[in-house]
């Protein structure tokens, strides 16, 4: 328990660490919301200055943090500016949509890695391993905007897959069955791009952690003493792997968190990403501190998760935690 | 350290990429901001080698395109009208390398003008925009891969040589750096700067939000090799003779760093080049008229463009012969030195 009492405590240190940073940076903004009203002649300096003071734009920087963390205990996260609302709701429906993308891309990426990386590791140097290889490395030099872009416009010339938003028109009218078969369509376009960028990195770091294991005194023992092939891969092997994967997994949850950013902006699903590049445009200060905190959140979730299986795959953490 | 020669083919590789884009104005035919409005969103001309009679002709040729008739937007070759290809051809001016004033360029039609790559809505050619786009791209690049290893070594030099409470803080924020997702870092960075700004100001803020953000990584490996390398028994005799801090890092322990930066550098370059075309593409980077790979890929953003006009895609794969020249020499670096780490080499650091 100490174990997950200490991570506890980090990754609450980073929700925190995070917040104070944005405020800090949003402290040396030179601009906010309010600026643009400024230059409107119908409003009157005295009712920005007014509203200014509404939503103490003009108190210290810790008054507003104090008052910031206050409104996030009340489940409010700040005032958006733009949207005359609290910031939490309009949150709350984008980081579902991210989620749901992110979290199937995060999937789909580990189910393919995973048997992709095994079969390239257990086949080093032949014709499967080179061949995935090549396609990993390929894959590699297309950067992720490019790929994302590309296959926007296959899928806009090719008419293959809906693309734009995460719903039809008449969504409201379809049977809950059609309206699953609706959303998983608009899924597929985001959902290639982010796991295509994403894949090849992966596959790379699952060969390599399966093959570094192959090739341990171990496991070299154990087939001298004739085990076979397939259980000294399934049995002994993967677990060994297992370990350094599971933290890889903690890493990758950034990464895909980014590359689902950019597909979500690109393709225009309505998630975090275009609320934060909206909310960036318009200075929206809360709702960019709030997207952000948001996408460390889950950060935090993915690395506790990742956590939890090392605990559950790794008897030497156990055991040193046991001890002390 | 570094012993094999692999990475000098690389590395010549991307010398001749980066000369093609450092010397824009010789190899792009008409300069970047000259309007066509008579011409715009020109699909790229297709070269001929044979006129309409079946003659073989040894200079390529290519035929001037007008609107069809009844058309506002669809083009059509009109084969009355050929226009040779004509090489070093004087043109439009421009300055080698930013200095030397030249009229010089690599090819040409005379008066009449050619798009390879088409043109987009105001009639520029996409070609030179590309040209012209990667100096900017690059450079943001390069100058944004520098900042960060700058503020990356002096961090990790910082944390590794001091320790103790120094090193504590540093490396707290450097886990916070490497943690969050970067792009969303990127966002939140760029956020609180201002958005209305002059091309060459965004051009600098550009750079300085990218070097903001990845300084954590290098830091991390500096402050690695430092603390194995002030254990050094020439560096410990050293400081027995009196030396200061100061002479010791630079004259003792930074050098050790070099290969752990060369290859940060040649991942983190990529990286960021492609971090100006995403901040670029989403309008918060370096706006029209300048080109950038960006700035140049945000019309894709219009349905429209989408649909009718795929050749305002092309300037997304410039980005990639250069992908593929740093990955090669970044994993060659690693090889050679082969201190890299698998988690290092594998898809080049990106995360």
């Amino acid at each position: 328990m100490r174990f997950f009492f200490r991570r506890t405590m980090q990754a609450a240190f980073l929700l925190i660490g995070v917040s104070i940073l944005t405020f800090l940076f949003s402290a040396l903004a030179p601009g906010n919301y309010f600026d643009e009203m400024r230059l409107n002649p119908q409003i009157s300096p005295e009712t920005v200055a007014a509203l200014r003071a509404h939503f103490q734009l003009d108190r210290p920087l810790p008054v507003r943090y104090g008052r910031w963390v206050s409104s996030l205990l009340h489940g409010e996260m700040g005032f958006s500016f733009a949207y005359n609302a609290p910031v939490a709701p309009l949150l709350w429906v984008r980081a579902r949509n991210t989620l749901l993308l992110t979290l199937t891309a995060t999937l789909i990426a580990w189910a393919l890695a995973l048997p992709l990386g095994i079969w390239s590791a257990e086949t080093r140097g032949r014709l499967p391993d080179r061949a995935l290889s090549g396609a990993t490395a390929a894959l590699l030099v297309i950067p992720d905007l490019v790929l994302a872009l590309g296959l926007l416009i296959l899928a806009v010339r090719s008419g293959w897959f809906p693309t734009g938003g995460m719903l039809s028109v008449g969504f409201e009218s379809l049977s809950p069955a059609q309206k699953f078969r609706d959303l998983v369509r608009h899924m597929e376009l985001p959902v290639l791009a982010i796991v295509l960028s994403a894949l090849p990195i992966l596959v790379r770091h699952v060969r390599a952690a399966v093959a570094e294991v192959l090739d341990a005194p171990f496991l070299r023992a154990a087939a001298s003493h004739g085990i076979p092939r397939r259980t000294l891969l399934y049995r002994y092997a993967l677990r060994a792997a297992a370990i350094p994967l599971i933290s890889l997994f903690g890493f990758s949850v950034g990464a895909l968190l980014s590359g689902s950013l950019l597909a979500e902006v690109v393709m225009s699903w309505p998630g975090l990403g275009p609320l934060l590049l909206e909310s960036i445009l318009a200075r929206d200060l809360y709702v960019v501190i709030g997207g952000v905190l948001c996408s460390t959140a889950f950060l935090v979730a993915g690395n506790f998760l990742a956590d939890v299986l090392v605990y559950w795959a790794d008897p030497r953490i156990r055991t040193e935690t046991a001890e002390k | 350290m570094i012993r094999r020669r692999r990475w000098k083919r690389w590395l010549l590789v991307l010398a001749v990429l980066h000369g093609i884009v450092a010397s824009a104005g010789f190899f792009a035919p008409y300069d970047p901001a000259e309007q066509d409005r008579q011409r715009p969103y020109l699909p790229p001309m297709k070269m001929h080698l044979a006129d309409t009679q079946g003659h073989f002709h040894f200079r390529p040729f290519f035929y001037g395109e007008q609107l069809r008739g009844g058309s506002f937007d669809q083009f059509e070759e009109n084969t009355t009208q050929p226009i040779p290809l004509r090489f070093f051809e004087t043109g439009a001016r421009y300055r080698w390398f930013g200095i030397v004033p030249s009229r010089l360029h690599l090819f040409g039609a005379g008066a009449s003008r050619i798009y390879l790559l088409g043109s987009d809505a105001y009639g520029r050619d996409q070609l030179s925009r590309i040209l012209y786009g990667g100096q900017i791209s690059l450079l943001a690049g390069l100058l944004g891969a520098g900042l960060t290893l700058f503020i990356g070594v002096m961090i990790g030099a910082t944390a590794g040589y001091y320790g103790g409470w120094r090193d504590g803080v540093l490396m707290r924020v450097a886990e916070l750096f490497v943690a969050l997702p970067w792009l969303y870092l990127l966002f939140a960075l760029r956020a609180f700067l201002p958005l209305s700004v002059s091309p060459v100001q965004a051009f600098f803020l550009v750079i300085l939000v990218i070097g903001a953000v990845g300084w954590a990584r290098p830091a991390r490996l500096v402050r690695g090799v430092v603390l194995t390398a002030k254990e050094r028994d020439f560096v410990r005799a050293a400081r027995g003779f009196g030396a200061t801090d100061g002479y010791l890092l630079r004259r003792h322990i930074l050098p050790e760093t070099s290969s752990v930066i060369l290859t940060q550098a040649a991942i983190l370059v990529p990286q960021f080049v492609l971090a100006e075309m995403t901040l670029s593409f989403l309008g918060l980077g370096v706006p029209e008229p300048v080109p950038s790979w960006g700035s140049l890929l945000a019309s894709l953003q219009q349905y429209s463009v989408l649909v009718s006009y795929w050749w305002m895609y092309v300037p997304a794969l410039a980005i990639v012969p250069f992908f593929l020249g740093y990955l090669g020499l970044a994993s060659a670096l690693q090889h050679d030195a082969s201190t890299g780490k698998i988690e290092n080499t594998i898809g080049g650091g990106r995360w």
